[in-house]
This record gives C-alpha cells, structure tokens and sequence, in this order.
C-alpha cells in the first residue's frame, strides 16, 4: 500500500495530508473499522459469556465476591427438583412449541403463497404478532386466561356451551404450561409462514409444470418438490426458532412467572429467579450454562439433521 | 407466477389443467384457501382487538359478561388512558424507551455499517472468518447473558441507567444489521468503487459518497429493525433498570402497573396498546422493509 501511495504523492497536483494517507492505508482502515462492532460485542457479549461460566463455578452473590468452588453449583443443580422441573418444561415447550409453529407456520405460508385480493395486506397484517412486544401481547393473553372473566371461558360456556365452568387456564400446572405453548406459538407463527414464504418464492414453477405434465398428485408436488426443496431454509429458521423458544423467557416471566407451584418454569425464568431477584449469581450463572449443552445439541441436531436428510434425498433423486 | 405451489384448484390455469376439472374451482378454493386464511387472521389479530376494546371500555362493562356482550362496548370511555397519561409516570417511561431506541438503533447503525464494509468490501485475510463471528453471536440468546452482563454492567457503574441499555441492545443488534449489510453491499457493483479509486477517491469517501447512497434501502431495513428489536427487549430492561422513572415500556407495564391482586385490566391493556402503537406504527410505513428485511436475513 505505501507504494501506491508514493506514486499517488508523486503524481498529485496536491499534497494529501497525513490522516487522509492513513486513512487511505489498508490495514488501518480495516482496524478502524472493525473496531466499534467488534468492541461492542466483545465487552458486552464475549466477555460476559466467559464472565458467565466462571461464575457458574463461584458463589458469588449480589454485593459478595465469590470464590471458586468446583462443580459444587452444578452438584447442587442436579439434586434440585425444581431444576429437573425447569429441564423438563424447557424441552417439552421447546418441543411442542416448535412443531405447532412449524405445522402451522408452514400452512400459512402455502396459503399465503396463492394469489388472492389484497395479498400484500394480508401479509402484513399476518406479520403483527411479531412485531408488537411480546411483554404486551403476553399481557393480552393474561387477560384472555383470566380465571373469572376469560373470553374464552365465555365463548365456551355461555354461547357454545360445551362447558358448564370456566377453564381455569393458568390454576393448575398442566393447563398453565399448555397456555403457554399456545400463546408461545401464536406469537412464532408470523416469522415462521414469512421466512418459509420467502423460500417457497424461490422455488422455480418449472418444476411444478413438470411435476404435473407427469401427473403428479397435489400432495406429490408437495412431498417431491416442496418440501425437499424447502429444507434448507427450514433448517435455518428451525435452529433459529428451537435457540429462542428454548431461551425464551418474557412470555413465561409476564403470564405466570413460573407457577402455578413453580410448574412452569423454563431454565431462563429459574435463572432469573434465583440470580437477580434472589441475589445467587453463581447458582443463576450455572442455571443460565446448563442451558448451553442443551442449545448446541438442538442446533446441530436441527440443523444437521435437517441438512442431511436433503443431502440423503438428493441422492435418492438423481 | 409462484402461486402453483399448493392450490391445485388455481381459477388462472384452472381451465388447462386436468385435476381441476373434477372439482368447482371456485367452491374448492374456498374451502382450502380463504376459509383456513380467515382462521388464521382472526386468531392471529383477536388479541389485538382483545386489548384495544378492553383499553375503552368502563370497568362495569369489562367485569359483567352478563348485561353487556363483552365483545363490543356499548359506551367507549377514555379514563383508562387518562388514568395512565396522567395518574402514572407513563409518558417518561416512554420517552426513556424512545430515547434507548433510537439511540442504540444509530449506534448499532454505525458499528455494523463499518464492519459490512470492512468484511464485505477491504476484503483481507480472515474477513469471512469474522463475519461468521459476528455471526454466531446472533445465536448467543440473552437468557444466558444476563446475569453476568449484570455484574458487568454493575462494575462499570451504569446499573440503573438506560446508558446501560444502549450500550448493551448493540450485542443482539450489530449481529443482525452487520449480517443484513453484508447481503447488501454484496449487491452493489464493485466496478463503481474501482472507478471511483480510479478517479483517486479515497476508502472514505468511496464508503460515504458510492457504497452508502446506494445502500441505503439496506440501512433503513437494518435500522426500522433495530428499531423495533429494542422497544420490544425485556430481559435486561428487567435486569438493570431498578427504578421506575428508568423503566422502559414493556419492564414499567409488567411491574409497576401490576400492582396488588386485583388487576387494572382497562389501564392494563390500555398501556399495551399504547405501547405497542409506536412500533405498528413505524411497521405499517415500512412493512415491504420489514418482510424483505427478514426474509433476506433468513436467506443470507
């Protein structure tokens, strides 16, 4: 680089001054401008994330320095039946959540991928859920699970009358962890049906006209053309969706905070409990790093599985 | 052109393709496109309406199903908004998340904005490997940050202010808008920056006269993004913020206004929906930003 900008000196009718020759020089432009993303993320990311598992094996408490003491966090984890209670939840929404996103998400997304009046409308009136705070429409949701005076109780009791009582959706640990998921999933499906309509777009209508100069049946086309070809996408946007319902926490924190009798705490809302409102950081660190192995195996397994599975049947194909 | 996907009974082609003769299109297509459409928009949007109508009713209507029919309101009254506007510290909380917004929205901006053109343009040694970097870090949720970004947070003295909130919203931002920028800065011609450096441009001025001019679709997706990222975090609004003057919007409705065991459900959903009117707002001027911003994430 100082050669050209010898040569540049040597040519110009006018002497750049030195900042703009350093600004000119490579490496340093490159240093500069990597510096406020990679700071940023470096202070307030990294070395939190290695701050974090540190203290995991501490005892450190709000206002206390802690010292180290082993697996003696993780130890303590293991014989807690609220942390057994937090795993279990954590993957069975996960689980649950994700599938109901993703069956539904991927019908919308097929039906919104039609063309029909008003179609970019639609679109983003679909998008809503996603765009308002969760916190907010969790609360909306608190309101239509209200035990005495729920809409749904409501519909359900008075006009249909299916049931004589109100549900009690958030009075006992199987109903509250089920109205979760719902609430989980109504707010999941917009990104899902919006990601995966971006990538059925991308799939080439030939192949559609060929399938069905073959005779293909509907769901032929789907099965062959559709899906295999959506793979991909769904692999990213699964991982993505399976990292952010197993971390979520606002919608747990703003309907039930974890009750009814600590029922429905996912691993974050434990974590919170205990490390801030309880003042353990260590033992809400190590709540907070039992999440980690848990993340890494969903993520490659989704995301490996998923790529796999296309890779199995592009060479079933040829 | 893409909408053979997987309505079969498609009015366009309807006459040429064999299936569709079996069936009346047009019934067919009711009943597998806009009934299910239909559910899914009036589930996904009954929330909404749930809380606007909520947020106008008077406290009788909202607690007797019996006389009133609690899907419309018979007499619309505004003394839950009034109540909020001026019975609690509601505007400041909303300007406090106005300000945490925009702020770290332009910081987020501007880091990411650099970093795409250091990896996507000064390409060097190792650039794909920093941006896969930046990358990952997009994966890295905040449930687990938190509690030692608290201590962090704790031990450069910024607990309780919403400094603390801007500096801290870029770690989830930079991912996202350096990653979006990256796709973007990839679609401009390089040949317009060679000719400029040609013409004895430097970097700088290549950066700011060519690449950003031309970028700029790519800024405002990035930013309206960002935008709505930060009015909507919680997490560590919750976790550094202690008192209530700091609050942002989503932290103040959950903890100071739930108050006791008898819920204000009109000041309740009324906070939300003023809450959530700012975002819909700015979302309803730029959705084609939105959707492309989102899917060209997806895709990149």
């Amino acid at each position: 680089m100082s050669v050209t900008a010898l040569s540049t000196r040597g040519v110009a009718h006018r002497q750049p001054g030195w900042i703009a020759r350093l600004l000119d020089y490579k490496p340093f432009l490159i240093v500069m401008c990597l510096t406020p993303a990679l700071g940023l993320l470096g202070v307030f990311l990294t070395y939190p994330l290695g701050l974090g598992v540190w203290l995991a094996f501490t005892d450190t408490t709000i206002g206390r320095r802690g010292v180290f003491i082993g697996f003696e966090n993780f130890q303590y984890l293991l014989t807690d039946p609220l942390w057994w209670g937090a795993v279990f939840y954590s993957v069975f929404y996960t689980a649950v959540a994700t599938f109901g996103k993703f069956a539904l998400g991927f019908w919308l997304a097929l039906l919104l991928n039609n063309h029909f009046p008003f179609k970019s409308l639609l679109r983003a009136i679909v998008l809503l859920p996603w765009i308002v705070p969760t916190v907010l429409s969790a609360l909306a949701f608190w309101w239509i699970y209200d035990p005495q005076f729920s809409i749904i109780s409501y519909l359900l009791v008075e006009v249909l009358g299916v049931r004589t009582t109100n549900v009690d959706f958030l009075g006992t640990p199987w109903a509250a962890r089920f109205s979760l998921i719902v609430a989980n999933i109504w707010r999941g499906i917009p990104f899902v049906a919006i990601s995966l309509l971006a990538g059925l777009q991308t799939i080439s209508p030939s192949l559609y006209e060929a399938a069905m100069l073959d005779g293909a049946t509907a769901w032929q086309r789907f099965r062959y053309i559709t899906f295999p070809m959506m793979m991909p996408i769904l692999a990213i946007v699964m991982t993505f969706s399976i990292i952010f319902t197993f971390t979520d926490f606002q919608l747990v924190y703003a309907i039930t905070r974890g009750g009814p009798v600590n029922s429905t705490h996912l691993l974050a809302t434990l974590a919170f409990q205990r490390g801030i409102a309880g003042g353990e950081l260590g033992e809400g660190a190590a709540i907070a790093v039992s999440m980690i192995p848990f993340l890494v195996f969903a993520t490659l397994f989704s995301y490996f599985g998923l790529a796999r599975r296309k890779w199995q049947q592009g060479e079933a194909n040829d | 052109m893409t909408d053979v996907a997987a309505s079969p009974g498609n009015s366009n082609v309807s006459s040429a393709t064999p299936e569709t003769m079996s069936w009346d299109s047009r019934a067919r297509r009711v009943v597998m496109i806009y009934l299910p459409l239909a559910c899914f928009v009036l589930i996904l949007l009954f929330p909404f309406y749930w809380m606007a109508i909520t947020s106008f009713k008077p406290n009788a209507e909202l607690l007797n199903f019996k006389d009133h029919n609690p899907f419309w309101i018979t007499s619309p009254t505004l003394a839950h908004i009034k109540h909020l506007l001026f019975n609690t510290a509601y505007p400041t909380w909303l300007w406090t998340t106005m300000i945490v917004a925009v702020c770290s929205t332009f910081l987020s901006l501007f880091a990411s904005t650099l970093a795409a053109y250091a990896i996507e343009r000064l390409r060097f040694r190792g650039s794909p490997y920093v941006g896969l970097g930046i990358y990952l870090a997009y994966l890295v949720p905040p449930s687990i940050l938190f509690i030692p970004l608290a201590t962090v947070i704790v031990q450069f003295g910024l607990f309780d202010s919403p400094l603390a909130l801007i500096l801290v919203y870029p770690t989830f931002l930079v991912p996202f808008c350096t990653w979006l920028l990256i796709g973007y800065f990839k679609s401009i011609p390089y040949e317009l920056e060679e000719c400029a450096l040609v013409d004895g441009a430097t970097r700088l001025q290549i950066l700011r006269r060519i690449t950003l001019p031309l970028a700029v679709p790519g800024l405002i997706s990035a930013g309206i993004f960002s935008f709505t990222l930060s009015w909507n975090e919680f997490i560590y609004a919750l976790a550094f913020i202690q008192s209530g003057a700091n609050k942002t919007v989503p932290v103040a409705i959950l903890t100071e206004l739930v108050t006791g065991d008898v819920y204000q459900w009109g000041a309740l959903m009324a906070g939300s929906l003023l809450g959530s009117l700012p975002v819909a707002l700015f979302y309803s001027l730029f959705v084609d930003y939105y959707v492309s911003s989102l899917t060209g994430a997806v895709k990149e």
